[in-house]
């Protein structure tokens, strides 16, 4: 295995590729599955995505400003995207103490690790929490999938359905966070490896690009 | 993690029945499941595509047939031979059966997973069939469920039958996407020394190729599907136009059908070659090992496989022509699709020259192949028809089309299952089928597809529409075509009927089959190498086999045999030290 550790570049890639056993080397079966898995969640968001943007241009009826429909008043003015703003930041922040977390965790401190996983977990849930927020907002604004009082009706399905397939995301995320922090607290896994933070990892800034692109597309549009 | 990575060590396996043969996480017996399961399914398509021909060929003659209920018929039978039953047998049926043999691995990856995505496969097909049962039977729709019609009033089954057939769709999808990120994982990271990626069978190739269009494909579907349900359940409009429906104006309005079209066909074009690319695999090995000769052009029926693979996703349009698609986008879409053609073309020619000059065992498993070829050669010629926008535009929803579909995607790829469960049968079960009914039951069947599919193409071109209940009063449908449509039907039903000896044989032969001994067709690849037949659990005793050359060594000049195993070492054919091409083989194990 020696000589073979240092070939870089395409021909590294080659050798590999050529190679028995593993095409991925040194790479474990559950992070190999859970990129393939990514992969094709990609397929699911994008077609999400497509589906959203060929309505929108489909839409007879006028497609409501986003930069209104979002804004918040606070202190008397009218804030547009700030919720979104905030909610943004704060993914983008547990995208961060998750990053650490999977540091830690390879460096086998099971506490930091722990730690930086709830920090993760709770940053999640404030997430879906404003979520939930923004939805009552528009729901009590009269916005519901099949139609809405700005505009084309196309406005709330997408936004309900887009939104709400991430939230499940997140949500999902959080449970799946919080098994692995204290699996990793009891130390199941201090002999089979801390890859398992890292997984977790990868599910979770996969989260938070998304939440990217539907950010860009469907409010800053 | 999983007791498959571990190189020694002999694993029992659990004894109580339940665990060994119900919830079990083996893969043989899951496969098993899925192949049962698919094939009782499949007869309740069969049964449904001979009330379909009852009433083409004898119209009226079955009082129960009403136009609803011919609709329904036409979706289901669509529907499960395409999805629940060819889908689920090629991928978790032969994918499950053949991954981790092929590949010297004692299981998939994560076992557990793999016994879930069967238990959600009968889940979905659960869903399915209740929805017999339920006010306003199945959906009618047609198994391409364009919207608006199929959630719209007057399509039979708008109240709960489209619903479930949504949901169980949704199911199958999830079900697929945990057998098939196994089946990748377990090719790409948990094969046995020496067997790298140029060495694997073609077999495995074509499987783990068409389970990443799966993975790809599935999900717009899958998407589709949802936003479909919520149009229907919710009332929104992603895919519902302004309608003055039956008088009244619907409230729904400015959403795009073409846009489901478009989300549907991205799935459905990749779909013909996720039951296409299997057996295009499957096919391959087992022509190779009755003809006594290597796969002619190994690398190449590789890059083919991927080509196809990769064009598959760009070609999804030509079902759209005359959807009102942009002409220049019709253009782009019929160059694409006869580019694919070329790889395909390549596959038919390497088939054909495979058998060349070949020491030609003609027994079932050989001619349900060569069968496979040459139903498969007729549709894919008609594909090249159709392909043609000029050529598709009249010929479109005729029974020219249902010639095609079912030549290429229908009867090629059900030859080759029965090419494969012929071959594999005596390691799966130990046991040796009857020839002569095997030989009767190709003879049936193959001369049987030509009888009711030939006279089609003549029938679309007549100008005789698909999917319509009644065919009477037209005048240009010619006294001609309704005495071969009732031909078509005689025919239907009674080689339909004759399937029942390929059913006795395998029951019977489980019973008063001769023990088939571990290989018994002197065949190379790895699942023919276990230790036991029927292999046991964890398929390789104590120690996990080496692989030394490719699947292929066969006829080898100077060998002792006709065959050269790929767990045995040597000079001749393929042989190399294991090491002497790859990268890492060094022996540490696979990372747990
Ligand atoms: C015994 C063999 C079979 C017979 C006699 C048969 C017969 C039929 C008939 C009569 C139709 C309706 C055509 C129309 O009215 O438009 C049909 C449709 C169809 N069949 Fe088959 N079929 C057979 C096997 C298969 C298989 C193995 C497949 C697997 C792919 C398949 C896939 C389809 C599909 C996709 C449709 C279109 C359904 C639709 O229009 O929504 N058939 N078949
Ligand atoms: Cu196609």
């Amino acid at each position: 295995m020696a000589q073979s550790d240092t070939v870089e570049g395409v021909e590294g890639l080659a050798q590999d590729w050529s190679s028995d056993r593993e095409a991925f080397r040194d790479v474990p079966w559950g992070k190999g599955m859970m990129w393939i898995f990514l992969l094709s969640d990609t397929f699911i968001f994008t077609t999400f995505l497509t589906g959203y943007m060929t309505v929108r241009l489909s839409a007879t009826a006028p497609w409501p400003v986003p930069s209104e429909v979002f804004a918040l008043t606070l202190f008397g003015e009218s804030i547009p995207l700030i919720l979104i703003a905030i909610m943004t930041f704060v993914l983008i922040t547990s995208s961060g103490t998750m990053a650490l977390a999977v540091n830690y965790g390879y460096r086998r401190d099971k506490r930091k690790t722990f730690w930086l996983m709830i920090a993760t977990a709770t940053l999640g849930a404030m997430f879906v929490g404003m979520q939930i927020f923004e939805w009552s907002k528009l729901i009590s604004e009269g916005v519901r999938p099949w139609g809405n009082p700005m505009g084309a009706a196309q406005f709330g399905a997408s936004f309900f359905m887009i939104t709400g397939f991430h939230g499940l995301h997140v949500s999902i995320g959080v449970i799946y966070l919080l098994v692995v922090a204290f699996k990793v607290k009891r130390g199941d896994y201090d002999n089979r490896g801390y890859e398992i933070v890292e997984i977790t990892g990868l599910y979770w800034h996969f989260v938070d690009l998304v939440w990217v692109f539907i950010f860009a597309f469907f409010y800053l549009w | 993690m999983a007791y498959a990575d571990q190189d020694t060590g002999h694993h029992a396996g659990p004894d109580k029945f339940i665990w060994k043969y119900v919830w079990s996480q083996d893969h043989k017996v899951i496969a098993v499941q899925y192949g049962c399961t698919a094939i009782a399914v499949g007869i309740l398509a069969l049964v449904l595509s001979w009330l379909m021909r009852m009433q083409i060929g004898f119209p009226g003659s079955l009082e129960f047939i009403d136009p609803s209920a011919y609709y329904q018929y036409v979706t289901m039978h669509g529907m499960i031979m395409v999805i629940y039953l060819l889908t689920a047998f090629f991928l978790g049926g032969f994918g499950n059966y053949l991954i981790p043999l092929m590949c010297g691995a004692r299981d998939m990856v994560f076992p557990f997973l793999n016994m879930l995505s069967y238990w959600f496969y009968l889940l979905s097909v659960l869903i399915l069939l209740a929805s017999y049962f339920v006010p306003g039977g199945p959906t009618g729709a047609g198994w391409t469920l364009y919207p608006p019609q199929s959630i719209l009033q007057g399509t039979p089954g708008t109240d709960w039958g489209i619903i479930l057939m949504l949901a169980s769709l949704a199911v199958f999808i999830i079900a697929f996407t945990m057998g098939g990120l196994n089946y990748i994982t377990t090719v790409l990271q948990a094969r046995c020394r020496g067997l790298t990626l140029m060495r694997m069978p073609l077999t495995i190739w074509s499987i783990i190729t068409a389970t990443v269009l799966g993975l790809l494909a599935f999900p717009a579907l899958f998407v589709s599907a949802i936003m479909l349900m919520f149009d229907r359940v919710l009332g929104t409009s992603f895919f519902m136009p302004y309608i003055v429906h039956m008088g009244q104006a619907l409230e729904t309005g400015g959403g795009s059908p073409v846009l489901f079209q478009h989300l549907f066909w991205f799935f459905g074009h990749p779909e013909v070659y996720i039951v296409a690319l299997p057996a295009f695999g499957l096919v391959s090995d087992i022509l190779s090992t009755h003809a006594r000769k290597n796969i002619f052009g190994y690398r190449m029926m590789v890059w083919a496989i991927l080509a196809i693979g990769g064009i598959s996703f760009i070609v999804w349009a030509h079902h759209m022509y005359v959807s009102g698609m942009n002409l220049y986008l019709g253009y782009f879409f019929a160059t694409t699709t006869l580019i694919i053609a070329i790889p395909t073309a390549i596959k038919v020619y390497n088939w054909t020259l495979t058998l060349w000059h070949g020491n030609i065992h003609l027994n079932t498993p050989m001619l349900f192949s060569i069968g496979f070829i040459s139903t498969f050669l007729i549709g894919g010629l008609t594909g090249l028809f159709l392909g043609n926008v000029a050529v598709d535009i009249p010929l479109s929803d005729t029974y020219f089309v249902v010639a095609h579909f079912h030549m290429v995607m229908a009867i090629a790829p059900i030859m080759v299952v029965f090419a494969a469960i012929y071959h594999w049968y005596p390691k799966i079960t130990g046991r040796m089928y009857n020839e002569t009914l095997g030989v009767i039951h190709f003879w049936v069947t193959f001369v049987g597809t030509y009888l009711i599919y030939f006279p089609m193409h003549y029938l679309g071109f007549e100008g005789m529409p698909r999917r319509y209940y009644a065919y009477e009063g037209y005048e240009f449908i010619s006294e001609s075509a309704h005495s071969l449509n009732e031909f078509i039907s005689v025919v239907a039903i009674l080689v339909g009927v004759l399937q029942i000896l390929f059913i006795i044989n395998m029951l019977m032969s489980l019973k008063t089959g001769k023990l088939a001994g571990a290989n018994p067709w002197n065949a190379t690849t790895l699942e023919w190498q276990t230790p036991q037949t029927p292999p046991a659990h964890g398929n390789w005793g104590d120690e996990l086999p080496v692989v030394y050359r490719w699947a292929y060594d066969y006829s080898v000049p100077g060998a002792d045999e006709d065959f050269i195993p790929q767990n045995q070492p040597g000079e001749l054919g393929d042989g190399r030290e294991v090491g002497d091409d790859t990268g890492h083989s060094s022996g540490e194990g696979a990372p747990a």
